[in-house]
């Protein structure tokens, strides 16, 4: 546990002020592009996030949005372009190198260990944390017993982030849906990363969860001071809790900015509701 | 933090399992054990490694081989070859425990080899090419001069007995539930249940892959050490597919996943056949019958249901001896 960022409490509604945000970038993507056959599913997709920034992506059904989280993830090859997260290219590392790198991320269709209990979840994720070797694994002793304690201890201190100590034991597929998506939070916390991406958080969540779910991802941001990029078509997160945007459509950036500038930007309102009928035609 | 049942699960099944042991051992040195059960007893314990190993890969790695039997032989032959060369310079207390070494080494080796390039596979081609490479060995032994041929390796001290089988077993069970319970553990679990996340969480999937197929490897190289040393003639026909399959129908009978329950289908699998031997003509239809009917019986949700109530109700009384198979 060498590289364990420390736990601070946090003040249950705080709000880093807009000049503590370190904008100085971790990721950055250069003229990404991928194309799936012939189809162009990405292209020119250029985006830096800052180390302490959260980032939004949305845009309509079938924009290339969990693309550009395939891609940064190396699940998918880019066809063009590059990316660099921390001054390091992640070019040609397969999506376990590229996790311990630095980035985590959770899935839009969720996918957890089922049959695994939760607290084994969050300690799959701990798993480049814990240095075991494979004989005390085999025998229980040499350092194991340790090694276990520390885990179960990081595991349940990042349970009790969202308040889900109590189901630990529980199997992990037997979990409400909500409880679920943040067991996927915390799994992607375990494995120490720099930037959290986050596909669809809070979809299937009601207002109030959504709510909560909106500070604990502040929350996360000023605790671990990492970088959160996520993708949400709730508005109100996206505008609530974001500090840049990135509108995408059919495959290409169509704008970004703040929340304010992405409200009024008329290519945007075009993207989502269509042209005006006297424009068309 | 393992829960306390947890754990008492895992020792009762020790002291079930060195309790079965001791009764087994008077039985034998008072003649209660007749001569016939006597002869069964490592075989019962050979498929019981194999079968704790095989669902290694199969329970907790969630990949199907059909290639056991071929580790195991490739074991047998390394072990066996081993104690003719050494027969006349160590004592047996040390040549055997090396032979098992030797056997377990060489098949994990072959595991190895095996399993880089086939473990990019998955589903049913992984499956084909285990078949094959079981295949391929057994023919290999059988054209080979050093192993005998076709007429077999003679000349293996019978070092095999119940006292050295049943230790083989407590340490597989000992192994392998540890393993189950650890991060090494873990990241092969997490493979069998979503591979994409076990990636996105830095697991790496290739090096999981392999670690559990060679130690499962190993194990089997182990049991086949036992079995050459448990009969005078070694041939390659005894590790055809057959056996392979014979292992899968204990590892899937005793429960996926389930370690307690591998040991248990291994000792009654073992034992049905030869039991029904009175009945000598029908003997492998009744055999496949009674498989086909617990297969039934095993997958009804409904027999599910009897099962667990009945098991909660003898727990209940206070009976450890159900926890063997009221896993889960």
């Amino acid at each position: 546990m060498n590289k364990t960022r420390k736990m601070v409490p946090v003040p249950s509604k705080s709000i880093m002020p807009e000049s503590d945000i370190d904008k100085t970038p971790i990721l950055h993507a250069q003229q990404l592009g991928i194309d799936f056959g012939g189809l162009a599913a990405l292209r020119n997709f250029d985006i830096s996030v800052g180390r302490t920034e959260i980032c939004g992506l949305i845009g309509p059904n079938g924009a290339g949005k969990t693309t550009v989280f395939n891609l940064l993830t190396n699940v998918y090859k880019p066809t063009y372009g590059a990316i660099v997260l921390d001054g390091k290219a992640t070019m040609g590392k397969t999506p376990e190198e590229v996790n311990r790198m630095g980035i985590a991320r959770t899935f839009q269709n969720i996918r957890l260990f089922q049959n695994m209990s939760v607290l084994d979840n969050v300690k799959v994720g701990l798993h480049n944390s814990c240095h075991t070797n494979l004989f005390s694994s085999f025998t229980h002793m040499f350092g194991y017993s340790k090694a276990e304690k520390v885990a179960d201890e990081r595991a349940f201190e990042l349970l009790g982030f969202f308040n889900m100590e109590s189901t630990a034991n529980q199997r992990a597929g037997a979990l409400p849906y909500g409880d679920q998506r943040k067991l996927e939070i915390v799994r992607a916390l375990a494995t120490n990363p720099g930037i959290l991406l986050l596909d669809e958080p809070a979809a299937g969540m009601n207002p109030s969860e959504t709510a909560e779910l909106m500070e604990q991802i502040r929350k996360i941001r000023d605790t671990f001071k990492i970088a959160v990029m996520l993708i949400e078509h709730d508005m109100n997160l996206v505008m609530g809790i974001c500090e840049g945007i990135a509108v995408l459509n059919y495959g290409r950036i169509i704008a970004k900015g703040t929340p304010d500038e992405i409200k009024n930007n008329p290519d945007v309102i075009e993207a989502y509701l269509g042209k005006k009928a006297e424009k068309a035609c | 933090m393992k829960t306390k049942k947890q754990l008492l699960n895992r020792y009762m099944t020790y002291i079930v399992l060195i309790g079965v042991f001791a009764l087994v051992t008077i039985g034998v040195e008072t003649g209660i054990v007749s001569r016939h059960m006597r002869s069964l007893l490592v075989p019962i314990c050979i498929n019981i490694i194999m079968a704790v190993s095989l669902n290694l890969v199969i329970g907790f790695l969630g990949e199907l081989s059909l290639g056991h039997a071929g580790f195991m032989s490739v074991g047998a032959y390394a072990g066996c070859l081993f104690s003719i060369h050494f027969e006349a310079v160590l004592p047996t207390f040390i040549r055997f425990p090396l032979a098992m070494a030797a056997g377990g080494l060489t098949a994990s080796f072959f595991g190895l080899i095996v399993g880089i390039p086939v473990l990019r596979l998955k589903g049913d081609y992984l499956a084909i090419v285990t078949l094959a490479f079981g295949e391929i060995i057994r023919s290999v032994i059988i054209n080979l001069d050093f192993t005998g041929g076709a007429s077999g390796l003679k000349g293996t001290p019978q070092d095999s007995s119940f006292a050295w089988a049943f230790s083989i077993v407590l340490i597989t069970y000992f192994v392998i539930t540890n393993l189950a319970d650890s991060k090494h553990g873990r990241a092969i679990h997490s493979l069998k249940e979503n591979l994409i996340a076990a990636q996105s969480c830095g697991v790496d999937i290739n090096l999981y892959k392999l670690m559990a197929f060679v130690i499962s490897a190993f194990f089997a190289g182990a049991a086949g050490v036992l079995t050459g040393h448990n009969f005078s003639i070694l041939t390659a026909g005894a590790f055809d597919y057959n056996r392979s399959i014979e292992i899968l129908v204990m590892v899937v009978l005793g429960g996926i996943g389930n370690i307690n329950g591998s040991i248990l289908s291994a000792c009654v699998l073992t034992v049905l056949p030869e039991s029904l031997k009175f009945l000598s003509d029908y003997r492998m239809l009744i055999y496949s019958v009674v498989l086909i009917i617990i297969t039934i019986l095993g997958s009804s949700q409904r027999w599910k249901d009897i099962r667990s109530s009945l098991l909660s109700r003898i727990s209940f009384k206070g009976k450890g001896k159900v926890k063997a198979n009221a896993n889960e």
